[in-house]
């Protein structure tokens, strides 16, 4: 099994294979599973990954009311053409909030790498889909590319909130789809790996602090800008552009950093937006009082 | 290497709107309600941390209930489990806990009916992953993704030999196994995680072994 990215990278270069068919011949060996199985199994959750955006896009709203609908707001705007970034970006940030919106409602979803980050994967994804023209296979190919990434993070760092803040979860979903990016768009396992780096790095630090303890705010905004940090990464890394801190210890520093952030901000809803007077008011709203002072 | 599958990074697919808070909820509810072997009449449950403070948010509730009703993480009635549990008879109550848990995402959860009592502590490890770590009181480590066998015996020589040898002679090959014991020469727990599914005509011939109590099976 590899153990971290250096060793993912160095086998797709030695056998000369694409990061996704190294993870698809790791999960072989481990799970003794047919190959047609397990792609089987991935191409079920591309399914629900599509229908959670296709769903969002329609337009939902949580039981709370605090998130629903900014999905449709986004495509809205792209649609009357006056927008200053670009519109593949624009699509992907617009699919990721559709499926974290669709999660928010519990709605059904594929967790990539967990529930709170589901949105940033999908959402590059389907956006890039209409610019690369991947065959159903290619995105396939995409899921395992990001969860060979993904893989290393939950066993050399983390992908829980409560562990390890948002960096953990939003960042480890923007680094994971950045490199899928770059694999799909046609770059090397080595640039995967260097895109990864660049969008993790980028998000280190970042807290999880969920208003009244809801998966919503700042979550669906979160993986918004996770998903545009993850297109930009992976142009970075297809340009020729390399992070002078190698993958690996941008993981183990995401790990350090998590374990000495405070537990008010690792998903207590204790501190950070959690504590702001506008959140408590919204918590009160809702559950009637605070999150941490109910009996 | 806690993570061995890509499906542990890429899935669940679940219900929202967490997957540690919910997804593995459901999961560690599940669990209880497979060792437990059947419905139970009440249920006690205990949040501890990041569970305690936030549940309600995460609708972690719903999700543990929907466990031991026995759904899955993406049934489409978890939102309505509490109703449900209601009509079914279940009695669930709700404990805030202010103990420092030895993982933030913890929940212990009693249940029982007039037969008997289960109690189990796990926690969600990230991305819907779990491990059950007491049961009962014995310290274990299971992380419900593995048919397993959970054989409680009589702390006394002969017995981890007696359960290898059935196994053996079915060719079951065994991946990982521990044992617990709460106190020298009492009652101890065998938790043995295996590749294959295990027939009940084995689990039969566990129980009738010398200084075996009682064997539970969980099917993958």
């Amino acid at each position: 099994m590899f153990r971290n990215v250096a060793e993912l990278v160095e086998r797709a270069e030695r056998e000369q294979m694409k990061i996704a068919e190294v993870m698809i011949r790791q999960e072989m060996e481990v799970t003794e599973r047919s190959r047609e199985d397990i792609i089987a199994q991935m191409e079920k959750n591309l399914q629900v990954m599509e229908q959670a955006v296709i769903r969002g896009l329609a337009g939902v709203r949580s039981h709370s009311g605090l998130t629903g609908g900014d999905a449709t707001r986004l495509q809205q705007y792209i649609a009357r053409g006056q927008f200053l970034s670009g519109e593949t970006i624009l699509d992907a940030v617009s699919k990721a909030m559709a499926t974290n919106e669709v999660n928010a409602a519990m709605g059904m979803i594929c967790a990539t790498p967990t529930a709170g980050s589901a949105g940033v994967v999908p959402g590059t994804l389907f956006a890039v889909k209409e610019k690369l023209q991947p065959t159903r296979e290619q995105m396939v190919e995409f899921l395992f590319t990001a969860g060979a990434f993904g893989f290393v993070v939950a066993n050399n760092a983390s992908i829980s909130g409560a562990a390890g803040g948002c960096q953990a979860e939003v960042g480890s979903a923007a680094g994971m789809a950045a490199a899928a990016l770059v694999e799909m768009a046609g770059g090397t396992p080595r640039q995967a790996a260097e895109a990864m780096a660049i969008a993790l790095k980028n998000m280190l630090g970042l807290v999880c602090d969920p208003v009244a303890g809801l998966v919503e705010v700042p979550c669906v905004k979160r993986n918004a800008i996770g998903a545009a940090n993850a297109m930009i990464a992976a142009d970075m890394a297809l340009a020729g552009i390399q992070s002078r801190i190698p993958c690996d210890e941008v993981i183990e520093a995401m790990f350090r950093i998590g374990q000495t952030m405070p537990v008010a901000l690792k998903e207590t809803a204790q501190g950070g937006l959690a504590a702001t007077p506008t959140a408590r008011k919204f918590e009160a709203d809702i559950f009637g009082k605070p999150n941490n002072e109910r009996e | 290497m806690k993570y061995r599958s890509v499906f542990d990074i890429i899935g669940p697919i679940m219900i929202g709107p967490s997957s540690s808070h919910t997804a593995g909820a459901v999961r560690i509810g599940k669990v209880a309600r497979n060792l437990f072997g059947r419905k139970p009449t009440w249920a006690d449950i205990f949040f501890y941390g990041s569970f305690a403070q936030t549940y309600k948010g995460h609708g972690t509730d719903v999700a543990i209930v929907g466990g031991l009703l026995n759904f899955d993480t993406f049934d489409e009635r978890m939102k309505t489990s509490l109703q449900i549990a209601k009509q079914e008879g279940i009695r669930i109550t709700f404990h805030e806990e202010e103990a420092i848990p030895p993982h933030p995402n913890t929940a212990k959860i009693r249940l029982g009916d007039e037969q008997g009592e289960l109690e189990l502590v796990g926690i969600s490890i990230g991305g819907g992953k779990i491990e059950i770590i007491e049961l009962n009181g014995f310290e274990l480590k299971l992380s419900g993704h593995h048919p397993a066998l959970l054989i409680m015996h009589n702390d006394r020589y002969g017995a981890i030999a007696g359960v290898a040898n059935v196994l053996a002679k079915y060719a079951i090959n065994i991946g990982h196994m521990e044992v617990s014991r709460k106190e020298k020469g009492k009652q101890a727990l065998m938790t043995i995680e295996v590749d294959q599914n295990i027939d009940d005509a084995i689990v039969e011939q566990l129980k009738a072994l010398p200084h075996i109590i009682d064997v539970t099976k969980i099917v993958e």
